[in-house]
């Protein structure tokens, strides 16, 4: 059995420890919006915060984050993250949108913890993140635009 | 705004799926009959298959097109609700059900989304529609307010009689108006009249894709449902000569292991105890019928067959004569790779088989293709197959292939396990990357000749590579005397006029399984073209821009003369760069859109380049929705520049050698140019947008580093290293 502190709220899980957190939220507790890209690290389409910090569910063990508090896109309300979609949404960011959970929890990271990034902290910060519908552009307007609000 | 599935949950979302089938069922009434044809409906307003309106006034749209991204639901919703002057804010999209007698894609006549052609597709059948029901909720009003129903006005969903001072929203004639027969001939508006039109309402989807609740077939989750990972052949063609399941039995929450056509299902309780059983398994494939080459043996023998005459596809005048008085002659030859679609959401469906009949949820792309196929695998009828369609995470065609491959495995493992459980199957990105149905390779040869004035006078294309269409059941679609459409579109038809013209076309075969990705016969045609074109102005002594005006001489090219003009424009084409920094322009029309684009690339003498800005400009008749547009060229010049930049896959030994983003790589944020997109007023009928924005951007960055460096990559993709050996 693992304990995990998901948005909040404790959970119980009757699972291999080894088990990626991703799988943990999607297929046992039906978190759908945490999406799977590629489960190496390469794409963030799983970002979620593991103490306020962006981390790739894919390749994080349950195990590993045991008593951490997990943040995922169903549970990320704070003023930072509600900026951000307000933004997100404001620039109608979004195509198919299967990246952009991923890509709204590391925009919500980098604003966390650099007011106002610069195009560079950016590239640094959303460089992990891909979308194959290339909104990129969007999604360094919305960001900048959502430091703006804040 | 919402979208039908937004904010529900598993139950939710299965309670919604049951509930529009009852809705859907008794709506779908041909013209003329009683709109109200069940009491239990009576209070619904659905005069046609596209579109009904709530008692409380919520209006859902019925799409027949898939979203992937492209806006489909957006620009879809926006028709019928310009016509219905329906209010936004309670307008919704559904995804309409597998039904090939209503919802047939007129292009492809079958129901599927591809070509482009969403929104031209829609923009009669939704006027319409809406303008019907429009007239019907006048008629409604006009009836029980005594009044003539040319005096009534209606906006924003509500309805008004000026004279008597009556207003009602559209809600209160619902029931009524679901009464009235169906009207004939009723007029859409006067595009001078569009409050929604050309306006850039915000996309209906915006909200449940930034909060989690967007529902996409990896999130279907089914009582009972069991999840499955496919082990295939690693070679394409091999089959399976044994199984060594003992590991995998032994790995926790392991179910089954199948042996199915396609290769060998792991099923699990979920998608990592099915990933754990698959990597422990053992097969060993029969290599009898598979195809053992590598992509440098294929390039090889393309290379051969591009010195020998192929099929003609285009011919005008005598092109081998102008070359052999030519005073000048220019030639080139591209070798374009197979390209994998590698949408983000790979490939995913869930199947619940019964005895009575087959459930499918899919982000799908082609609805009776697959609910034929799904039947056939089945032992069903295809009307006992149905398909929920949900939003697909990219698609960029993988999703609509005429084998259905991935909706055809889970209804053979669904059959194979009995149809006990409902099952999911789950493609990782190595099995996506790896599983074929590529946008084929492609080598083209070239050659022009240019008179003493400059002009040129002579252009052969031959192009070599596998045919897309023959071979399957779309072969009398697009396959004439030999030749795939789909194979040459842009270079038979190339739009600039040279007297003596000669395209010919070798049809390959190779056991590698291709498809059509994102702009088809253009993703490479238009590269050779448009890059070929500014070698020849180099040698003719031209600037490119200045060409390229010239040679769109005849009057049916205005519409991409106009998109080349206002590029060059918008992009400041004859104002001087700096040292080390180029521009390039390219045109493509494609899928009835025309449009141009101008790159500017920084170059290093290392080989290293970053393209800074893409200036595109757009003819696609009528902008529906100018924001979405706009998305679809950015997304089109990032996806078509990642493809120019890292696009690659290759075989050997039969092998593919990638298999996820490290080694088949995506464009990243780092690499994004600013795009800036500036379209066409327009009055023309609406063409697609999905695929347009692709073609140019190739050639246009290829163009911008020749510009730059006066030096070329023909062999795609472009890397840094390939243009320092250039360089060198
Ligand atoms: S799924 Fe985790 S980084 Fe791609
Ligand atoms: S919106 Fe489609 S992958 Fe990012």
């Amino acid at each position: 059995m693992v304990t995990l502190d998901i948005n909040g709220a404790k959970k119980q899980l009757d699972i291999d420890p080894e088990t990626p957190l991703l799988w943990a939220l999607r297929d046992g507790l039906h978190l759908t919006g945490t999406k799977f890209g590629c489960g190496m690290a390469q794409c963030g389409a799983c970002t979620v915060h593991v103490d306020g910090k962006p981390t790739r569910s894919c390749v994080t063990p349950v195990s590993a984050v045991a008593g951490q508090k997990i943040t995922t896109i169903e549970g990320a309300k704070s003023k930072t993250a509600e900026a951000v979609r307000a933004s997100w949404r404001k620039l109608d960011v979004v195509q198919c949108g299967y990246c952009q959970s991923g890509q709204i929890m590391a925009a919500v990271a980098l604003l966390e913890s650099n007011k106002k990034p610069t195009d560079a902290d950016i590239d640094d910060a959303m460089t992990g993140n891909v979308c194959r519908c290339a909104t990129y552009q969007r999604i360094r307007a919305a960001i900048h635009d959502a430091a703006q609000s804040l | 705004m919402k979208l039908a599935n937004e904010n529900l949950g598993r139950r939710g979302f299965l309670a919604g799926s049951a509930a529009a089938g009852l809705v859907i069922g008794f709506n779908l009434l041909p013209g003329g009959a009683r709109a109200a044809a069940a009491p239990a409906a009576a209070k619904t307003f659905a005069p046609n298959a596209f579109l009904r309106v709530a008692p409380d006034g919520t209006v859902t749209v019925l799409s027949k097109h898939l979203e992937m991204g492209q806006g489909s639901y957006t620009g879809i919703a926006t028709i019928v609700a310009e016509e219905l002057d329906a209010d936004w804010s309670k307008v919704r999209v559904e995804a309409a059900p597998a039904d090939a007698k209503l919802y047939a894609n007129k292009l492809l006549g079958v129901q599927g989304t591809g070509g482009s052609s969403s929104i031209a597709n829609s923009w009669d059948e939704l006027r319409a529609a809406g303008a019907t029901a429009r007239a019907m909720l006048v008629q409604a009003a006009a009836a029980s307010w005594n009044v003539p129903a040319g005096e009534i006005e209606t906006s924003n969903g509500t309805l008004r009689h000026a004279a008597s001072n009556r207003t009602a929203p559209y809600a209160q004639f619902v029931s009524a108006a679901a009464a009235l027969p169906v009207p004939a001939g009723v007029k859409p508006k006067d595009p001078k009249t569009y409050n929604l039109i050309g306006k850039s309402a915000p996309r209906l989807d915006s909200n449940a894709k930034t909060d989690g609740t967007a529902q996409f077939t990896l999130d279907v989750y089914l009582p009972g449902m069991v999840t499955a990972v496919v082990a295939r052949a690693p070679k394409f063609g091999a089959t399976v000569k044994s199984i060594d399941a003992a590991a995998t039995k032994k790995v926790k929450g392991v179910l089954d292991v199948v042996q199915i056509p396609s290769g060998v299902a792991v099923v699990g309780k979920d998608f990592w105890a099915a990933k754990q059983g698959r990597d422990a398994l053992n097969v060993t494939w029969d290599f009898a019928g598979a195809e053992t080459r590598g992509t440098d043996a294929i390039v090889a023998e393309y290379k051969k067959l591009a010195e020998q005459p192929g099929t003609v596809a285009a011919k005008k005048g005598d092109a081998a004569q102008a070359l052999g008085q030519a005073a000048k002659r220019v030639n080139a030859t591209y070798v374009f790779p197979y390209l994998a679609h590698a949408p983000m959401e790979p490939l995913d469906v869930v199947v619940k088989l019964t005895p009575a009949g087959c459930e499918i949820w899919a982000g799908d792309q082609f609805q009776t293709v697959d609910q034929s196929n799904a039947a056939r695998v089945a032992g069903l009828k295809p009307e006992q197959v149905t398909i929920h369609t949900l939003y697909a995470g990219g698609s960029f065609g993988r999703r609509a292939n005429p084998g259905s491959d991935y909706i055809v495995e889970a209804v053979a493992l669904a059959k194979a396990m009995k149809q006990k459980v409902p099952v999911k199957i789950v493609w990782t990105r190595e099995d996506d990357v790896r599983g074929g149905l590529y946008r084929p390779l492609f080598v083209h040869k070239l050659e022009a000749g240019i008179d003493a004035q400059g002009n040129v006078t002579a252009w052969t294309n031959r192009l070599v590579g596998q045919s897309i269409l023959s071979g399957t059941p779309f072969e009398s679609f697009g396959v004439k005397d030999g030749i795939d459409s789909t194979s040459v579109e842009g270079s038979n038809d190339m739009p600039y006029a040279v007297p003596n013209l000669l395209v010919d076309v070798h049809n390959t075969k190779t056991g590698v399984p291709v498809l059509w990705w994102r702009s088809v016969g253009h993703t490479h045609t238009a590269f050779a073209v448009e890059t070929f074109l500014d070698d020849v102005a180099k040698a003719a002594g031209k600037d490119p821009f200045e060409l390229r005006r010239s040679l769109l001489s005849d009057p049916k090219q205005a519409r991409l003369k106009r998109v080349l003009e206002l590029v060059a424009e918008k992009a400041e084409w004859s104002k001087p760069l700096e040292a080390g920094r180029g521009r390039g322009i390219a045109v493509a029309e494609s899928f009835h859109s025309y449009v141009a684009q101008v790159a500017e690339v920084t170059a290093k003498p290392d080989g290293s380049f970053k393209v800074d800005r893409v200036v595109v400009a757009v003819d696609c008749g009528v902008a529906v929705n100018p924001d979405v547009i706009k998305a679809q060229m950015e997304g089109g010049v990032g996806f078509g520049l990642g493809a120019l930049l890292h696009g690659e896959i290759t075989l050997k030994d039969g092998e593919v050698q990638q298999s996820n983003f490290h080694d088949y790589v995506p464009l990243r944020m780092n690499e994004m140019p600013k795009v800036e997109v500036h379209i066409v007023p327009s009055l023309e009928a609406p063409t697609g947008v999905g695929e347009p924005g692709v073609p140019p951007i190739g050639p246009a960055v290829a163009n911008a580093i020749f510009a730059a460096t006066g030096k070329r990559v023909r062999d795609l993709p472009l890397t840094p290293e390939k243009l320092k050996a250039a360089q060198a």
